[in-house]
């Protein structure tokens, strides 16, 4: 699957369907501070995320 | 796959905190209800009042102009130009961007036009943080502009995680008076709006996740001046204790206000009934002349600095 990353923006390409909670643990990132959005619609931590889907994980923290 | 908890629709979000999941429109009558009860429950705002929202073009600031709409309040927007570049450059295009897309009166001050200075030359002139300086510029300019524009409050998207993390910070230190201060609403004042903080009982995931259910378009990079700085180190904690046990921040924040807020009330007055005018522009101040015009005045006198150049400096 496609994966975007912002805040710097980069794209990652991730072998091997996982759900949203797997994918967001293997990289590292905690589920209180991202969102993951799948073309276009949020999508809950235990959705499950296939090969041919694009996703966007967008942090919410703000440092004003 | 999960269900909402309300309609059990599939869920777009989890939210640990309630132990439950939402749908797009259940998510969405949960936010409008914390909304609802952060101004019930502190006074914040009454029907027919005049608002003027402070809007960065970030998640926070257009989540709640779109939340107050929603809800029926009167609120159009102000937008302040910082001059952090690129940064400024397109925060102005999303918050004129939601503005326009709905029909909503935008109020626009640059810096730079109007002070002569902007947030990264503010910064090397007082040999502050920027934040220090982006800070005072903001309040006081979002004072005045519903000081002269005849509005009743200044409402700003300050969130949970916020609010959580400057309590952190301020009881790290014990700083009474900053704790007496950080209250969701502080009454008006000679000189002083209104200033409420309507978002206080959602987190940012919610605000944000608030923004992609309307699809509202918003800046998701971070301020460049920002990163790095102790308020994101102090979020980062609290997060940690969160993933831990949901729903710590909301208890540490909300039982603040509930138990210890009170108990500062009467230091919060005092400190307010101390304040005379500013010899120069007139605004409220502890001294004889506003920290605001002292800025002004050692900020314009600086020659520009570029962002990258403060970058660079490591100075957060």
């Amino acid at each position: 699957m496609r994966v975007l990353l912002r805040n710097p923006r980069r794209e990652l390409q991730i072998d091997g369907a996982r759900t949203v909670r797997n994918l967001l643990g293997e990289l590292g990132l905690d589920r209180e501070s991202h969102l993951v959005i799948r073309n276009g619609t949020l999508v809950p931590g235990d959705e499950r995320l296939e090969d041919a889907d694009t996703v966007e994980i967008r942090p919410v923290i703000s440092g004003g | 796959m999960s269900k909402c908890r309300v309609c059990r629709e599939p869920a777009v979000i989890d939210l640990p905190r309630h132990n439950a999941n939402f749908c797009g429109e259940h998510l969405q009558q949960l936010c409008r209800r914390q909304v609802e009860k952060a101004i019930a429950d502190h006074d914040m705002l009454r029907p027919g009042d005049r608002v003027l929202v402070a809007v960065s073009g970030g998640k926070d600031s257009l989540a709640l102009w779109d939340l107050l709409r929603e809800l029926g309040y009167d609120a159009d927007g102000l937008y302040i130009g910082l001059g952090i570049g690129t940064y400024s450059t397109e925060s102005g295009e999303y918050a004129r961007a939601f503005a326009s897309d709905r029909g909503l009166k935008l109020h626009e001050i640059d810096l730079r036009d109007a002070h002569g200075y902007d947030v990264p030359t503010a910064a090397r002139a007082t040999r502050r943080v920027p934040c220090s300086a982006c800070g005072l510029s903001k309040r006081h300019l979002f004072d005045t502009a519903a000081r002269d524009g005849g509005y009743d409050a200044v409402a700003t998207g300050h969130n949970l995680d916020d609010e959580a993390a400057v309590l952190l910070g301020n009881t790290l230190r014990w700083d009474v008076e900053y704790l007496a201060r950080q209250y969701p609403v502080l009454p008006a004042g000679e000189g002083f709006p209104r200033k409420v903080k309507p978002l206080v009982r959602l987190t940012e995931r919610e605000t944000a996740a608030w923004c992609i259910v309307r699809r509202i378009d918003y800046q998701v990079e971070e301020c460049p001046m920002a990163a790095g700085n102790r308020h994101l180190g102090y979020k980062a904690t609290l997060n940690e204790m969160e993933a831990r046990s949901p729903g710590a921040k909301a208890t540490f924040y909300l039982s603040f206000l509930e138990r210890m807020a009170p108990q500062l009330a009467e230091h919060r007055a005092s400190e307010v009934a101390a304040l005379s005018a500013c010899a120069h522009c007139g605004a409220p101040t502890t001294g004889e002349v506003c920290a605001f015009c002292r800025l002004v005045e050692v900020a314009s006198a600086h020659e520009p600095v570029p962002v990258e150049l403060l970058a660079r400096s490591g100075r957060r």
